[in-house]
């Protein structure tokens, strides 16, 4: 017996690490990648609460969002490599463009 | 049993995304990803989720995890060059997200005795059920994520394409 409680506490750990990640990571592709562990924690979360109310609808919910996070890893990594053949760097400091 | 699993699991869950957060060479970080992802598979089964460990382990550390690390080798990713990035996430950002779990997981633990408890194998959702509701109830989100798929396959090919003329 696991408490439904210790779930949603490792689904909250795995998503600060994720925004820890992705505030202090300078590489492109491993911001991305810090953003897919958020969405795995939150999927985490969802499938901790259909079990706790017997319910199939959280489930459908992580399967949406795999469909959705696969669509977003295509056209994102199709992002960086345009953003890696006009300037060269992986680095987002060097992608400042739009900075003020 | 189920305890035990859960802690293994879940320790290498963790274990993976520091190592994610420590490691300066993006290759090194796309592994630990995928041990976190495994993992997470696993932790699913536990939840009796049989369908989402199943996609979980052929969507996520199969298709897009190659995806990534395709990528990596593709653009010759090297090592992280130490900068020092922006101050406002060294001073807003980590309070933050430590105030972030703080907060979850105090309100998680008081409630702990309102949420219940799960049990192995007591709470199963077959294929068969995810499917009857997928195809039943759920039939026109379903049919419109292949045309946000085709979509995105489109704007990747358009994208990575090389030249603009």
């Amino acid at each position: 017996m696991v408490p439904i409680s210790y779930y949603l506490v490792l689904s909250a750990i795995l998503f600060s690490i994720g925004v820890g990640a992705f505030l202090i990571k300078r590489n492109i592709i491993t911001v991305f990648m810090s953003i897919e562990l958020m969405l795995n924690a939150v999927n985490l979360t969802f499938v901790a609460f259909a079990h706790q109310w017997r319910h199939v609808s959280g489930q459908i919910f992580v399967f949406f969002v795999m469909v959705v996070a696969a669509a977003e890893a295509a056209v994102g990594l199709a992002i960086i490599i345009a953003i890696f053949r006009t300037r060269n760097t992986l680095n987002v400091d060097q992608v400042d463009l739009m900075k003020l | 049993m189920h305890l035990v699993l859960f802690f293994i699991f879940g320790g290498l869950c963790v274990a993976g995304a520091l190592n994610l957060l420590l490691q300066r060479h993006p290759i090194n970080s796309a592994l630990s990803l995928i041990v976190v992802m495994t993992s997470l598979a696993v932790l699913y089964l536990l939840l009796g989720a049989e369908f989402l460990a199943a996609a979980q382990v052929i969507v996520y550390s199969g298709a897009i995890m190659v995806l990534f690390t395709f990528v990596i080798m593709l653009l010759n990713a090297g090592r992280e060059e130490k900068t020092h990035g922006s101050k406002a996430a060294y001073i807003v950002g980590f309070p933050g997200a430590a105030a972030i779990l703080g907060v979850l997981a105090y309100i998680f633990l008081k409630q702990s005795g309102n949420l219940g408890s799960a049990k192995l194998g007591e709470y199963l959702v077959t294929t068969s059920d995810l499917s009857r509701v997928l195809f039943r109830d759920l039939l026109l989100p379903f049919e419109v994520t292949s045309v946000l798929i085709l979509i995105a396959i489109l704007g990747a090919v358009a994208l990575a394409r090389k030249g603009h003329e």
